[in-house]
């Protein structure tokens, strides 16, 4: 089970409490993981990364084991951490602005 | 008795007045969206339970939200805005090719006749449809194909399509507005377009007379008379009668015409409002007096409106989308400030009162007139 921790805006925009806990077949990924996020909660297309282009948006970071993962290709495998449910998936709304 | 409600659209959420028809108490609900910018509500003419909203986030993106309930409630819709085609490139700042970039929904304009189809004028400039509630849009492309879009640029708010006006009278001819293009008009139901800028004059673009590049900041028109337009623009206050063919100042006596707001009484085709604000350097409104001009003339003769409004220490801007009017019988008027005001009259102007204060800045003000209940 993997846990997903999202910022205030988009639980509310979700209408989740608290972490969402996913389960994926193969890699987890962060692309696996966004997808998964997308198909649950259809209103979340577009708050974290292009509908089109699939590119991150640019004020909105994935942490995750105290590393920032923002760069990495979304393809790239997760830390067995994260896969494994122990440490959270952070999706994190940049600090900026009023 | 009839009942207004009043859709308020600012940088941190939504809010709802609604009153009776004396208009003299008000309540307020909201915020809805809380933290989001909402640049426009706007509800159905047919269904005035349906509502659409324009949320959006510098975070987070756009997200289209629709009321089945008079706002009660809400559903995110649809909010995949794909242009159509190869996007292309419009003028940037420094002249240079830019290409267009998706940004936010600025205007809804929900359908005349189906509460299911609904106009977005978006930033960068370009007009998009549903026709199933919001769950899908299309670009209406003609707008940006018909030749003068490499030569638009944006505004310092920037490359909006924020007014859409459809004519009552013709379901086939639709008027829009952009920052800094100009204003288009569509007589075939948002297939083709024409510039509709002859008469405007503005010295800050090289060409002060040219077919598009002009910042028009308000199209105005009333129901009855929709071959008559009003314009705030950047500089100047326009009138046309012949649906923009043509376009004549109207400003007169106004104190400065600059300003960003212009909207027409709901009975009185003639009687047009203006909030004259001093300067595209000072975004605030002349001697620190808020004040709303009204012409019962079609324009040029001027008188100011201050009963109930600050008239020492002002220093808000009333944004484009920011007046409404609502069609009781004694026409009210309504607009928003930058400093969270929502200011109303219910007497066509000659008296005032803020019926909400202290919001976050008002981005625009709707209005609807219901009837019983």
């Amino acid at each position: 089970m993997i846990r997903v921790m999202l910022p205030a805006h988009l639980r509310t925009l979700a209408r989740v409490d608290g972490d969402v806990e996913l389960e994926l077949d193969g890699t987890v990924t962060t692309g696996a993981i966004l997808d998964a996020l997308e198909t649950r909660y259809p209103m979340l297309r577009g708050t974290m990364r292009d509908q089109v282009t699939g590119k991150r948006r640019d004020f909105v970071r994935f942490y995750a084991c105290e590393q920032d993962l923002s760069h990495d290709p979304p393809d790239t495998p997760l830390p067995a951490a994260v896969a494994a449910g122990s440490e959270p998936f952070i999706v994190l709304g940049a600090i900026a602005g009023g | 008795m009839s009942r207004v409600r009043v859709l308020v659209g600012t940088r941190k959420g939504a809010f709802i007045l609604t009153s009776d028809g004396k208009r003299t108490q008000w309540e307020v609900s909201g915020p809805h969206f809380a933290g989001w910018e909402i640049y426009h509500v706007k509800g159905s003419p047919a269904d005035p339970n349906r509502l659409y909203a324009s949320q959006s986030s510098g975070w987070f993106g756009q997200q289209i939200q629709r009321s089945n309930d008079g706002g009660a409630t809400w559903a995110p819709v649809g909010n995949k805005f794909v242009y159509d085609g190869v996007p292309g490139t419009h003028q940037w700042y420094d002249g240079t090719p830019h290409a267009w970039e998706f940004k936010r929904v600025w205007h809804l304009e929900p359908s005349l006749a189906d509460p299911d189809t609904v106009l977005a004028g978006i930033e960068d400039a370009a007009l998009f449809r549903s026709q199933d509630g919001g769950a899908n849009w299309q670009e209406l492309s003609g707008l940006r194909g018909h030749g003068s879009g490499s030569r638009w640029s944006p505004g310092a708010g920037g490359m909006c399509l924020h007014t859409i006006l459809l004519d009552p009278s013709n379901a086939q001819r639709i008027y829009i507005a952009i920052s800094a293009a100009g204003a288009f008009r569509s007589d075939d139901g948002g297939m083709t377009w024409l510039p509709i800028n002859q008469g405007l004059r503005s010295p800050h673009i090289p060409d002060p007379t040219a077919e598009v590049g002009h910042c028009v900041h308000r199209l105005a028109m009333h129901a009855s008379r929709p071959g008559v337009l009003f314009m705030q623009k950047h500089w100047d206050v326009m009138r046309s009668d012949n649906a923009g063919d043509s376009w004549q100042e109207i400003s007169g006596n106004l104190p400065t015409d600059f300003g960003f707001v212009i909207d027409v009484h709901a009975h009185e085709p003639e009687t047009v409002y203006v909030v004259p604000i001093k300067s595209d350097g000072e975004h605030f409104p002349p001697e620190g007096k808020l004040r709303v001009y009204r012409s019962r003339s079609g324009g040029h003769e001027w008188e100011p409106l201050t009963k109930g409004l600050p008239q020492s220490n002002c220093y808000v801007n009333v944004l484009r989308d920011a007046m409404a009017v609502d069609a009781l019988d004694q026409c009210g008027i309504y607009f928003g400030t930058t400093g969270g005001q929502v200011y109303a009259s219910a007497d066509s102007g000659d008296s005032w009162a803020a019926i909400v204060r202290d919001l976050p800045p008002v981005l625009s003000v709707e209005t609807q007139t219901l009837g019983n209940g």
